[in-house]
C-alpha cells in the first residue's frame, strides 16, 4: 500500500513516502509526487512504462527514481497513478501504469523535478520514510 | 529571519558577519527589516552556503522577495571568476532554466476594452495552453529542436512567431551565443518536443493589466507606458527541456563535485568549475535551454497577438522587455575599479543594467533597463527602471516578483481555488485556469506584500519603480 504525505517548503513542496520496505516507501513518494499533478482516484491504468537504472546511493537513487518517473510521464504524456519499485543491490527496476492526460481530468500542479533539498531516506521503528522537496 | 545574526549596514542592507573559525565569503541581503523578519532562516543559511564557494568575487546575496529554495535561494545573486577556480552551479540556476518574464504594450486603454475583457479571457484561455499535461501546437523533430537551441527567439521570428522588432527588447537579442544541443541529451529534447509555446503551471501566467500608478514619468514615457493602458505580461521558461537538463546536471555534478576538488556544504549546490570539461559541459546545456525559454515565449506573444487581433482588430502589442531569471551568465562588471569577466549566477532575480549599458536598446539607454517585477494575480506587478549604482551594489541586480510568504502546503489549507476565483471576480480580476489547486496555491495572500518589494528594490539601490499595473485577466497555468 502506498502512503504519502507532505511537509513544508517555502517555493516548492516536500513529499514524503512511507512504507513497510524501502522500496514501497520510494513508491509512496512517487504516489505523492504524481498526485501534486493530479487526483489519484481519477488516474486509470490503461498503459504502462517500464525502465531500470543503476545507482548504490538510496538518497540519490530516491531522485533518480522520481525524476526518470517524471522525465517518462513528460515524453509520453501521461499521468501516472500505480507505482512498483524492485531492489537489487544498485540495479533498480521500476514500472508505473497511468494514462494519457484526459481532457475532463481536474489539473493539479506540474512538478518539475524532484531536488537534493531535504532529501532523506531513513528506517524507523514503524518502517521507511523516503523525502525530498520536489521543484514545482 | 533570526535578525540577532545580522548587521544593518543601512536601512535595507545587511550582513551575516563571520563567526568565530568560519571561513567564506561575504554576505549582504537586500531589503527593508519587515521583509527580512518574514523570511525564513533557510534563507540566510542557503546563502551563507553559497558564500562558501570557490572564485566568488564580491558577495553572496539576496534581493529583497528572497525565500527558501533549494541549493541557492530564491532571489539569490552571487558572481564568480572563472580564472580564480570560479564555479558555475546547476543548483544556482535551478531547473526552469531561463523561466523570466516579458511585458507586451498595447495600443488599447482600459475604457476601450472594458465590456469585452470576458470575452478576451475565454479567448486567451482557449488558444494559450497552459496547466500540467497541456500541449502545444507544434511538434518539433530532433533537428528542428536543436535549431531552436542554437537560435531561441530567433528561430520562432523566422518561423513566423513574433515580430522582428521583438528582437530588439530581449535580453542577449533574442539568441543566447554558447548554446551546445550536443550537450543537451536526447531525453531531454524528447520532453520537449510538444511543449513548445505552452505556459505550464505553477507560478507561470499570462496577465492582462492595465497601468495604474505613473512613479517616474521620464521613464514611463521612454517605456511607451501611460496611465489606462493595457499591457500584457506572460511569465514562463523553458519547459520539459529545462526541467531535464536541470535534473541530470544537477544530480551528475553533485557525484562529480568530490572529483573535482570541490567540498560542498549542501548537495543542492551541485557545481563544476567554469575551467572544467563538466563546467562547459552544463554551460552548453543551460544556454540551449536560455535559447528554449526566448523561444517559448516569443510563440506564446504571437498566440496573444493572434486572439487580441480577432477581438480588437486595430490593436498592436510590442514587446517592452523580456529578462530571464534562472541563469547565469558572463558579463563584465567593475569591481574595485577593474572591469573583470564574471559569471553572474541570478536565481529568482532580474537582471538590472542602469543607463548607458551597452546591451541595452537604443530606445532605453537614457533611462536603463526595464525590469519586471511580477506579483500576485490579485495584487498587482511593478515595471522598475536599471540603475547605474545597482552594479556595485549587485552586479546589476533586481528582485523578481512579489516572493512567497507562505509554502504551497499551507497556502491549499487557508483557500479554495473556485472561491478564490468568484472572489476576484468581484474585484474585477478575472482568472482562467485548469486547475483549482494551482489558483489556491497561488493566492494573493500567500505571496509578500508587492508594494514593500518594490519599494524596498528601490530604496536598495537595484532599481527604480516606473508604473505600477493592476491585474485585469489572468491565464493560470
Amino acid at each position: 500500500m502506498t502512503v504519502f504525505s507532505y511537509f513544508d517548503h517555502d517555493a516548492d513542496i516536500g513529499v514524503i513516502g512511507r512504507g513497510r520496505t524501502l522500496e514501497e516507501s520510494f513508491e509512496g513518494a512517487a504516489a505523492g509526487t504524481f498526485a501534486i499533478m493530479a487526483d489519484p482516484a481519477q488516474v486509470q491504468t490503461a498503459c504502462s512504462v517500464r525502465f531500470d537504472f543503476e545507482e548504490e546511493d538510496l538518497e540519490l537513487a530516491l531522485v533518480t527514481w522520481l525524476n526518470t518517473l517524471l522525465a517518462e510521464a513528460g515524453t509520453h504524456g501521461l499521468i501516472l497513478g500505480r507505482f512498483r519499485l524492485v531492489r537489487d543491490n544498485s540495479h533498480w527496476q521500476g514500472e508505473a501504469w497511468g494514462e494519457p492526460w484526459r481532457e475532463d481530468m481536474d489539473r493539479g500542479v506540474e512538478v518539475k523535478g524532484a531536488t537534493l533539498t531535504m532529501l532523506r531516506v531513513a528506517q524507523g521503528p514503524e518502517g521507511f520514510e523516503a523525502r525530498c522537496v520536489v521543484d514545482v | 529571519m533570526d535578525m540577532s545574526r545580522l548587521r544593518k549596514l543601512n536601512d535595507y542592507c545587511w550582513t551575516a558577519p563571520l563567526t568565530p573559525g568560519e571561513e567564506r565569503g561575504p554576505v549582504l541581503l537586500y531589503g527593508s527589516e519587515p521583509l527580512l523578519v518574514s523570511m525564513d532562516d533557510k534563507v540566510l543559511e542557503q546563502i551563507t552556503n553559497v558564500a562558501r564557494l570557490p572564485g566568488l568575487v564580491g558577495a553572496a546575496m539576496t534581493m529583497p522577495d528572497a525565500h527558501w529554495g533549494y541549493g541557492f535561494p530564491i532571489g539569490g545573486v552571487a558572481a564568480f571568476d572563472a580564472d580564480q577556480g570560479g564555479i558555475i552551479s546547476a543548483g544556482g540556476v535551478g531547473f526552469d532554466i531561463s523561466c523570466g518574464i516579458r511585458t507586451l504594450r498595447s495600443n488599447l486603454m482600459l475604457h476601450e476594452v472594458d465590456g469585452k475583457l470576458g470575452a478576451l479571457a475565454d479567448a486567451l484561455y482557449h488558444r494559450i495552453p497552459a496547466g500540467v499535461g497541456e500541449e502545444g501546437e507544434l511538434k518539433l523533430s530532433t533537428a528542428e529542436l536543436d535549431a531552436v537551441l542554437l537560435e531561441g527567439a530567433e528561430w520562432a521570428v523566422r518561423h513566423g512567431y513574433g515580430d522582428p522588432e521583438d528582437l530588439e527588447y530581449i535580453e542577449e537579442r533574442g539568441r543566447m551565443g554558447g548554446a551546445h544541443p550536443e550537450s543537451v541529451s536526447d531525453l531531454a529534447k524528447q520532453r520537449q518536443r510538444g511543449e513548445m509555446g505552452t505556459l505550464g503551471s505553477g507560478n507561470h501566467y499570462l496577465e492582462v493589466q492595465v497601468v495604474d500608478r505613473i512613479h517616474d514619468a521620464q521613464a514611463a514615457t521612454a517605456y511607451g507606458l501611460q496611465k489606462g493602458q493595457l499591457v500584457i505580461t506572460i511569465h514562463c521558461g523553458s519547459r520539459g527541456l529545462g526541467h531535464q537538463i536541470g535534473t541530470e546536471y544537477l544530480l551528475s555534478l553533485a557525484k562529480a563535485g568530490g572529483r573535482l576538488g570541490i567540498t560542498l556544504p549542501e548537495r543542492e549546490l551541485a557545481c563544476a568549475p567554469i575551467h572544467s570539461p563538466e563546467g562547459q559541459q552544463y554551460i552548453g546545456a543551460m544556454n540551449a535551454a536560455i535559447n528554449v525559454a526566448l523561444a517559448n515565449r516569443e510563440m506564446l506573444t504571437q498566440l496573444t497577438r493572434e486572439v487580441f487581433g480577432r477581438i480588437f482588430p486595430d490593436s498592436r502589442l510590442e514587446l517592452l522587455y523580456d529578462v530571464s531569471h534562472n541563469t547565469c551568465k558572463a558579463e563584465s562588471h567593475k569591481v574595485d575599479g577593474v572591469e573583470r569577466k564574471l559569471w553572474v549566477h541570478r536565481k529568482g532575480a532580474t537582471r538590472a543594467f542602469g543607463p548607458g549599458h551597452s546591451a541595452l536598446p537604443e530606445r532605453y539607454q537614457a533611462v536603463g533597463q526595464p525590469v519586471i517585477i511580477g506579483g500576485s494575480m490579485g495584487t498587482g506587478s511593478y515595471i522598475l527602471a536599471g540603475m547605474a549604482e545597482s552594479e556595485e551594489r549587485a552586479f546589476s541586480s533586481a528582485s523578481h516578483g512579489a516572493g512567497r510568504a507562505m509554502s504551497r502546503h499551507q497556502a491549499l489549507k487557508q483557500w479554495h481555488g473556485r472561491e478564490l476565483i468568484d472572489e476576484l471576480a468581484g474585484r474585477g480580476v478575472l482568472i482562467r485556469t485548469r486547475s483549482m489547486r494551482g489558483a489556491a496555491e497561488e493566492a494573493p495572500g500567500a505571496y509578500k506584500d508587492v508594494d514593500l518589494v518594490a519599494e524596498a528594490t528601490e530604496k536598495a539601490g537595484l532599481a527604480r519603480r516606473v508604473v505600477f499595473l493592476r491585474p485585469k485577466v489572468c491565464i493560470k497555468g
